[in-house]
């Protein structure tokens, strides 16, 4: 079940994009915080404990947000807008550890 | 050619007058903001094809908001104002700002700090499950996202902040379970004396809570929360009251808490602005003086980011701070003018200090907190991991503490811990809050990409 309730604003174009593999769908404006929270209840899971994360300041401050494409980029969820066509994972990519060892941050993507 | 570069961090209430104040003054100053929209976080502007009128996202405030927005956009030409830009270093008279994933240095003659705050919050059982989030949290889901933060919320904390967004959340036809101050009526009742004098601000106050009221909401006061239910998400709300007495269980997926605000000081730290406790913030705050002068030549700090105040006092503070810039560049000001903001200040600053006495912090819940309870959201620091290390007895300040035990040492650097660290280094060792003194800055003040990081020169400045 999702956290985030959608009370305003539903009428805006469909966004799709991934979501650990699944197709589905946000609305254009969305954050990548919202996109994932109204779809299901966590953001990631900790590095040490493995405890669900859902973000906490939405504004960018408390840094417990950051979400992984399958190119292995870093997100903060609540910072970055939602795009057409995002591959986004809520887990880290198999086999590759808690971060990925490859170019973690691309040029050109919101930090 | 110009010799005068000003740089104002910050494009909130007091960012935007203040550049205003500059480019009135003939200068062009290069305005840095984290944001997509100017407005900062009270004044936040939705996305492009949202469609809520402004009466709706800023209730009674529209038309500041309304005024300041508009004067970013009528000084579109005049200013230099880059968006999406994180200032993650300060040093002598350059930023390192990211961009886009890329870092540059800008270099500034004046500086002006208008960096804003966040919620100020205390750990306690199961404050990091999802569905727990700030107050402010819960206001820019709405105002930003038009979502709310579950199919039944509680607001849980202290502060006008508190009545402000469960009432928004009623407006927009969200299921609010309760709202649960942890102050008390008494001490509500205590300072309505001093409210008398402010009427502005009581009239607002009690319009949300008489709405609340009408509407059926339960409103308890004294509360303290026990511990949240739920594991992978909130389930509810388990409180007592301050008093001890039995524990009562509110049924919600999502929880707002909040007990106002704290300042964002990383760059003044950086910089080298010199610290005075502030009694009334419970915190460091960089020394100022009624002007906005920091200890450091060229230095001006303005709005909520040096000392809390609210978004009234941040737009004349900030215009205050240009003043003060123009006048020590030798440029002729205003002083009727200058004066004016003063007075208006100082009448804010009175009302602020009826506002935390209306809505005191609930110090006592950090000795109560259990060991555990995580402190630390980054490195997963549990309140235990402190207490066992401040029980060994040599540490006696935050810096000491962070390093044995990572304790804001993680991602947020602090932001979300550091508060109440320090109330619980402090009551551990029975000394006041201003003993501990405060964690230092280090830069990055938040991630930034590896791949930005500028030429070797500044990484090394940056490492020491």
């Amino acid at each position: 079940m999702q956290i985030l309730q959608r009370v305003a604003e539903r009428h805006r174009p469909a966004v799709a994009f991934t979501l650990d593999g699944a197709p589905v769908c946000a609305l254009e404006g969305d954050t990548v915080l919202t996109a994932i929270l109204t779809q299901q209840a966590h953001l990631r899971r900790t590095e040490f404990t493995g405890a669900a994360r859902a973000g906490f300041c939405m504004m960018g401050a408390c840094q417990d947000c950051w979400v992984l494409t399958e190119s292995g980029a870093r997100l903060r969820a609540c910072t970055q807008m939602i795009e057409s066509g995002m591959q986004l994972r809520t887990r880290p990519l198999q086999g590759s550890g808690v971060l990925p060892l490859t170019d973690p941050w691309p040029p050109g993507e919101a930090v | 050619m110009n010799a005068i570069q000003p740089v104002i961090v910050g494009a909130g209430p007091a960012g935007i007058r203040a550049a205003q104040a500059l480019v009135q003054a003939g200068l062009k100053p290069i305005v840095l903001d984290e944001s997509f929209h100017p407005g900062g976080q009270i004044y936040r502007q939705p996305p492009p094809g949202f469609t809520r009128p402004k009466s709706q996202l800023y209730g009674t405030e529209h038309h500041k908001a309304d005024s300041l927005h508009r004067q970013m956009q009528a000084m579109e030409s005049s200013i230099d104002y880059r968006p999406q830009s994180l200032v993650w270093n300060a040093q002598g008279h350059a930023l390192d700002v990211i961009q886009a994933g890329r870092s540059t240095r800008v270099e500034f003659s004046h500086l002006i700090l208008a960096t804003g705050a966040t919620d100020r919050v205390l750990p306690f059982e199961g404050w990091t499950t999802p569905g727990v989030y700030t107050l402010g949290a819960s206001q820019i889901a709405l105002k930003f996202q038009g979502t709310v933060i579950g199919s039944r919320v509680t607001f849980l904390g202290t502060g006008p902040l508190l009545y402000l967004v469960a009432y928004q959340y009623v407006k927009a036809g969200a299921n609010v379970v309760a709202v649960l101050d942890t102050g008390s009526l008494a001490a509500r009742a205590g300072a309505l004396a001093g409210m008398l004098r402010t009427p502005a601000l009581l009239a607002k106050g009690l319009v949300f809570m008489a709405y609340l009221c009408a509407k059926g909401i339960p409103m308890l006061s004294n509360v303290r929360p026990v511990r949240v239910q739920g594991q992978e998400r909130v389930r509810g709300l388990v409180c007592r009251s301050a008093d001890g007495g039995r524990e009562r269980t509110f049924d919600c997926d999502g929880i707002g808490y909040g007990l106002g605000l704290r300042s964002e000081t990383q760059l003044a730290s950086l910089l080298g602005c010199e610290y005075r406790f502030h009694a009334r913030d419970r915190a460091w705050l960089p020394q100022r003086d009624e002007a906005g002068r920091s200890s450091l030549p060229q230095v001006y700090l303005a709005g909520d980011g040096a000392g809390i105040m609210g978004a009234d006092a941040a737009e004349r503070a900030g215009e205050r701070a240009a003043l003060a810039l123009l006048a020590d560049a030798g440029m002729a000001i205003d002083q009727n003018r200058a004066q004016q903001l003063e007075h208006q200040l100082q009448h804010i600053d009175r009302s602020r200090t009826v506002l935390e006495r209306a809505f005191p912090f609930p110090a006592d819940m950090v000795p109560s907190v259990a060991d555990e309870v995580v402190l630390c959201r980054c490195e997963e620091v549990t309140v235990g991991t402190v207490r066992r290390a401040i029980a060994d007895g040599s540490i006696a300040e935050m810096n000491r503490l962070k390093a044995l035990t990572r304790v804001g040492m993680g991602r947020c650097q602090g932001r979300m811990c550091a508060a109440a660290t320090a109330e619980l280094l402090a009551s551990a060792r029975n000394v006041p809050l201003a003993d501990v003194g405060r964690i230092r800055t280090q830069p990055p003040v938040k991630p930034i990409p590896i791949m930005a990081c500028p030429p070797p020169a500044a990484c090394e400045k940056a490492g020491t």
